[in-house]
Order: structure tokens, then C-alpha cells, then sequence
């Protein structure tokens, strides 16, 4: 009897013991994504991309486990984001915060980062303002500014001299807009027209109209990744706007890696810039395919926003091994981020350490078919572009 | 029973209030679930005791984040004053708005107030100049409380503050429904033609509600703001009025705490199922939403009363 008491307290201990040491061995990272509602595919892109890194790399480094806690911010609410980013916090005791794929969101969390000297690692949000909101944000995606600003350049530089711009009338439309506008102009081109189209609008018929008329050479488009760029294409064929010598030139969120099956052949022959194309030619990146397809299942492509969660979970590894044994520290982590050079599936990328902003290499691309399946084809790249927008 | 309803009432105040011990770890998601309620508390005057039935709600509510943000961004930090300040201006926009939603039938009253709701988010996303467009607005920095209590990370000076605002304003609205005023209005929603037969000014009744309710409502929507210490178009978004709907009906229109029970319940199922199933709880809370409207015809509130076998104080049928 008293034997199987000794036994059961012993037990106790043991577990009770064994707890506590794991508590001490595990690194937790908070990850707020959009993983239902209209932007649901930003977050199920982020989480497959992170779930992909842990399954190559190991769900533990230096020793320790890295638990990944997910939680939905169900779209653009920052409200929803700031509670979770306090819950998470507080009660999970995360070391990082992760995620984030719309600006609203971020910058609602990022005073709490700041408070409690957490590294805040910014997966997607793409506009210039989120790093200057606090000294513990570092983002490994892009800004739109940043993959906007070589494509004036390179239409400019490539016989392109009259544009028509048509962007979605909101904030990254409006970044991606200028940033383009700056560039082109400043290389010697002329824009012909612009229009901002409703942010809810999917009926281009009557802006393709105009865009006809105004005989430009080329028409730059930014619209949200989703149906919008789809119906555009459409739009665009149906109109002969192709016969009529017009092409279209946008930023990679037009053709992105995982809709750009959907759009068929009409978007043949358009030329963006982008940081990622699923066809980029490296080991990392097959790597990084194949890991997602095993993670999300062949039928989920991958895109940009996978390969920004994918980079972030590789900046969360890596500052953990620099970090050592002890608990993790804001600072030290910072450091260890600050300057960072990863191999990613996207070639590679830094972290500026002034900034902590992503520096990477833009290509351009142009969509074309390879093997019955389309895709985006690098074939020129311009190296090291930082944020113009700061 | 009135008496027992006292009891019960006082109760329910008093467990709230019992939060900072009770649910300690959860202050920040109870201050957004008291934000809601009263934001639901807002509609039940205008949909549970006018009967107005409306879908652009969240433009009051709107009119008052964005104010409480506005101000708190251009060094007006100060709490109290700020939210004072909110809720005026969205009983403002209120009366502008209420001769046009007054008038006409409930048809016609879902297609303005859409309508109205739809225009100032567009409005607020077009002057992104101002607003800060998608994005939201930046800078917004509010003081601490009376200058002393910082809103910490725990959420506890954010709860007690947004607990004591909801209190206020619930016994302002109690009083409001149970004056005579509030019994015209049960009048109005039951029969307008013969209450206008008898010589009660129904369309004064309405506006004075209607402006009453969206002060209200813009005051739950400055807390939301101070309290988060940002303001995204997403407070204006259609969504948000649909949902007011669906807590309000969940937790029973016309019983006041309907809207607080609604917004709990509506909440908290919302948050257990996406974090135990970020991808597919909708699903739950969707079928979970279909059934207790169906087992409880008038929401959950008079699902309880049924079951207690209490007298309905309410005048006639939800509309």
C-alpha cells in the first residue's frame, strides 16, 4: 500500500519536474493571421508557409521546441488583432509575435510590442509605415513601393513611353500609384491617364473603354490579390485591348502564383515585378515547394505570402540559436535580426539594419507558359532594393 | 417579482464588476464584449422598443471611434472628455440622419440605413487624408485615466473604465424605457396609426430615440478606440451592423439585457471556436447561432424567462 504511495508521489514529481523543464525548453511564437473572412487565403498562405519551414527544419533548435500558436484576426480589425496580441502575451507568455497580413492589424499591435520589448515579426503587411511604429518590428515580406518603383524604371528603359495607370482607390493601390508614377516619369515616360477604380468594383468594361481610347502603349494595374485582377483580364480580352497594341505591366499581387491557373491564357505575355515567383530556379525554393505541398496538400499553390511566413519562421530560428540558453531576450533577439542575411526561396534577402525593413532582389517577370502550366518567368533582376518609401 | 428582478439585475452588475478576479486573464476580450453590449444596447432602443429596424448601425458607432481617434491623435488625449465629445457628435449624426429613417416602413428603413452606413465608409476611406484610409488612423495616443491609471496591457484599467461608461449609460437607458416616453414608443412600435390618432407625435418620438440610440452607439465605438488606441475603417464596415443584429437577436430584442447577453455569448463562442479551429469555426458558430434562435424564439433571454415561467414585461411580439 504504502509502496504504491511512494510510487504515485514519485510519479508526481517526475511529471511535475518534467513540465517545468519543458516549459523552460520551448520558445513560443504568437502568429496573428486572417485565417477566415474575405482575406482568409492571406492566412492559410502564412501558416502552411510557416508549418513548411518547421517540417524541413525541425520543430526545435538550438535544443528547444518552437511552438507555433495560431490565432485568427478574421480580417481587417485591429481590435480583434490587439486583444489576441494581449491574450497572447499575457496569458501563452509568448516570445515572438508573428503574422500580421494586412497594415491595419500591425500597426494596432505594434505599440505592444514596444511595451514588452517583444521581436514582432511582420510576415506580410506591405505598407512602408509599419517598421517606424516600433524599434522591435522587423518585416521579411515587402513593401509595395519597393517592387512598384523598378518597374517604372524598367518600362521606362524598354521602349514603354506613354502609360494609362488604373489602380484599386485605396492605400496600397495609391502607394503602389505613386511609387510606379515616380520612377517612370523620372526615366522619361508620360502618363496618358489614371483612374482609381472602388475598392468593391469587379466591372472594368468602362475603364477599359477609356483606356482604349487614350491609345496607350501600356497599362499599369495594381488591384488586390483575389478576383478582381481575374475579371480585369478578362475584361481586357474581351475588349481587344491586346490587339490594339495596349499591354499591361502591374506589380506581382496581379499574377500571383496561386491564381494565376485560374485567369488561363489571357494573362500571356504581361510583365510585373515582384520579389517571388513560385517558378524562381533554386534549391531553396524547391525545397520549399515541396514541403509545402506536403504541408498544404498539391492542390493549395503557394505564393508570396507562404514564402513571407517561410522567411519569418527562419528569422525566429535564427535569432533563437543566437540567443542562446537563456530565456529570450527583445534586445538580443533585435540584434541578432538587425542585418540578417537568409537564403530564401525568393533568392536572397537582409535585414537593413537601420530600417528593419527586408532588402532583397526585384525580378522582372513575364508570364508564360512552361510544360502546359503558367507561370511567372524571371528574366531580369535588379539586386538589393531597399523601401523608397522611407 | 419586481423585486426579484431587482435581485437579479443587481447581480448581474455586481459578477461583472467581480471580473478583475473572476476572469482576470480575459479583461481585454470582457471590454470588448461590454463594448458590444452596449453597442447592442444602442440598437435594442431602436429595433426592441421603436421598432426600427436598421442595417448602417455601425455608422453611429463609426462617427464615434473616429472622433474619439480624431481628437486623440490631434493632442486632444484626455479620456472622458474625448468619449463626451464622441458621443455628441454621433447624437449629431443621428438627428441629421433621423428625419430620413424615420419615416417609411421597415423596408425602406433597411434600405436607407444600408444605405447611410455604406456612404460613410466610402466617405472614410475616400478621405484617406484625414482618416487614414485602409490603413486606419495612425497616432492616436490616449492619455492615462483622471491623468493617473495608464491603460496597461492587462486590460485592467480599459475594463473598469469601459465597465463604469456601460453602467452609466444602462441606467440612463432604463430609465429612458421605462418612462412614460419609453411606453409611447412600445406604443409606437405596436400600432404607429393609432398612437398618432391619439395624439402622440410619432415621428418626434422616433427622431428623439433614434438620436438618443446613436449616441449610444458612438459612445461604445470612442471606448472601442480608447481602448485599442486605434481606428480602422473596419468599425463602419457593414458587417459590424450585421452582427449587431444577430447578437441582439440572439439574446432577445426588447428586454434590454438581451444586447449584453447577445454580445457574449456571440463573442466568446466566436473566440473558443477560432482558436480551437482557426480555419472552419464559423462553421460552429453558425450552426450554433441557428440553433438557439431555434429553440428560443425570442433569443436567449426569452428562452429564460419562458423557463422560469416569467411574466413578459414586453408589449407585443418582436416585430
Amino acid at each position: 500500500m504504502s509502496g504504491r504511495l511512494w510510487g504515485a508521489l514519485a510519479l508526481a514529481v517526475a511529471v511535475i519536474a518534467a513540465t517545468g523543464a519543458a516549459a523552460q525548453d520551448v520558445v513560443k511564437v504568437g502568429m496573428i493571421a486572417e485565417m477566415s473572412g474575405p482575406f482568409a487565403e492571406t492566412g492559410r498562405q502564412m501558416v502552411n508557409g510557416a508549418k513548411a519551414y518547421q517540417k524541413v527544419y525541425g520543430e526545435s533548435v538550438g535544443g528547444r521546441k518552437v511552438e507555433l500558436i495560431v490565432r485568427d484576426s478574421t480580417g481587417p480589425a485591429p481590435e480583434v488583432a490587439k486583444r489576441l496580441a494581449q491574450e497572447l502575451l499575457v496569458n501563452d507568455k509568448v516570445d515572438f509575435l508573428a503574422g500580421f497580413g494586412l497594415t491595419p492589424n500591425a500597426l494596432a499591435v505594434a505599440p505592444l510590442a514596444t511595451e514588452t520589448r517583444k521581436p514582432m515579426i511582420v510576415m506580410n503587411a506591405a505598407t512602408s509605415v509599419i517598421t517606424l511604429k516600433s524599434p522591435y518590428i522587423v518585416r521579411v515580406s515587402f513593401t509595395l513601393a519597393q517592387v512598384a518603383a523598378p518597374l517604372g524604371t524598367w518600362a521606362a528603359r524598354n521602349g514603354i513611353g506613354k502609360v494609362y495607370t488604373l489602380v484599386a482607390d485605396y492605400g496600397p493601390g495609391i502607394d503602389a500609384e505613386t511609387a510606379f508614377k515616380k520612377t517612370f516619369v523620372a526615366g522619361g515616360g508620360e502618363i496618358v491617364g489614371e483612374v482609381r477604380t472602388p475598392l468593391r468594383n469587379v466591372e472594368f468594361a468602362p475603364y477599359l473603354q477609356r483606356i482604349k481610347d487614350a491609345r496607350p502603349q501600356a497599362v499599369f494595374i495594381f488591384l488586390p490579390v483575389g478576383e478582381q485582377p481575374v475579371a480585369f483580364m478578362k475584361g481586357f480580352a474581351e475588349r481587344e485591348l491586346d490587339k490594339a497594341g495596349i499591354r499591361v505591366i502591374a506589380t506581382g499581387d496581379v499574377t500571383e502564383d496561386g491564381q494565376l491557373e485560374a485567369m488561363g491564357e489571357t494573362p500571356l505575355g504581361v510583365v510585373t515585378t515582384h520579389h517571388y515567383s513560385a517558378a524562381h530556379d533554386s534549391a531553396q525554393n524547391r525545397t520549399f515547394l515541396k514541403a509545402f505541398a506536403e504541408v498544404a496538400g498539391p492542390d493549395f499553390k503557394p505564393n508570396f505570402m507562404a514564402v513571407g511566413a517561410w522567411d519569418g519562421m527562419a528569422a525566429i530560428y535564427e535569432s533563437i540559436r543566437r540567443n542562446g540558453s537563456g530565456p529570450i531576450d527583445g534586445d538580443r533577439a533585435l540584434a541578432a535580426l538587425k542585418g540578417l542575411k537568409l537564403d530564401s526561396p525568393r533568392g536572397p534577402i537582409m535585414i537593413d539594419p537601420e530600417t528593419r525593413d527586408v532588402v532583397q532582389t526585384v525580378y522582372v517577370r513575364r508570364v508564360q507558359k512552361r510544360g502546359g502550366r503558367v507561370f511567372n518567368v524571371e528574366f531580369e533582376q535588379i539586386a538589393n532594393v531597399k523601401d523608397p518609401g522611407k | 417579482m419586481r423585486v426579484r428582478g431587482l435581485w437579479l439585475e443587481a447581480a448581474f452588475w455586481l459578477v461583472l464588476a467581480a471580473g478583475f478576479v473572476l476572469w482576470p486573464s480575459r479583461l481585454p476580450l470582457a471590454s470588448q464584449v461590454l463594448i458590444a453590449g452596449l453597442f447592442a444596447l444602442s440598437y435594442d432602443l431602436i429595433l426592441g422598443y421603436a421598432g426600427i429596424l436598421s442595417l448602417g448601425h455601425a455608422a453611429y458607432f463609426g462617427v464615434g471611434a473616429y472622433s474619439a481617434g480624431l481628437l486623440a491623435a490631434h493632442g486632444w488625449g484626455e479620456p472622458i472628455s474625448g468619449l463626451i465629445a464622441a458621443g455628441l457628435l454621433a447624437a449629431l449624426a443621428g438627428l441629421i440622419t433621423s428625419p430620413l429613417v424615420v419615416r417609411g416602413t421597415d423596408l425602406t428603413r433597411l434600405m436607407i440605413t444600408t444605405g447611410l452606413g455604406l456612404l460613410l465608409f466610402e466617405l472614410a476611406n475616400r478621405l484617406g487624408a484625414i482618416t487614414g484610409g485602409v490603413d486606419g488612423l495612425q497616432g492616436v495616443e490616449v492619455q492615462p485615466l483622471f491623468g493617473a491609471l495608464r491603460f496597461d496591457i492587462y486590460g485592467r484599467t480599459a475594463y473598469g473604465y469601459v465597465l463604469a461608461v456601460v453602467f452609466v449609460l444602462f441606467l440612463a437607458a432604463r430609465r429612458l424605457v421605462r418612462s412614460p416616453f419609453g411606453l409611447s414608443l412600445r406604443g409606437i412600435r405596436g400600432n404607429p396609426a393609432r398612437m398618432r390618432a391619439i395624439g402622440c407625435r410619432v415621428d418626434l418620438h422616433l427622431a428623439a430615440v433614434y438620436t438618443f440610440s446613436a449616441a449610444c452607439a458612438g459612445v461604445a465605438g470612442a471606448l472601442l478606440t480608447q481602448t485599442t488606441q486605434f481606428v480602422g475603417l473596419d468599425v463602419l464596415s457593414f458587417g459590424r451592423s450585421a452582427e449587431l443584429l444577430v447578437m441582439l437577436i440572439v439574446g432577445g430584442a426588447g428586454l434590454l439585457y438581451g444586447g449584453f447577453i447577445g454580445a457574449a455569448v456571440f463573442m466568446i463562442a466566436h473566440h473558443y471556436l477560432s482558436s480551437l479551429d482557426p480555419v472552419y469555426w464559423q462553421f460552429w458558430l453558425g450552426a450554433g447561432l441557428v440553433l438557439i434562435v431555434l429553440v428560443g424564439r425570442d433569443g436567449i433571454l426569452g428562452l429564460g424567462h419562458r423557463v422560469l415561467g416569467v411574466r413578459r414585461r414586453r408589449a407585443g411580439p418582436a416585430p
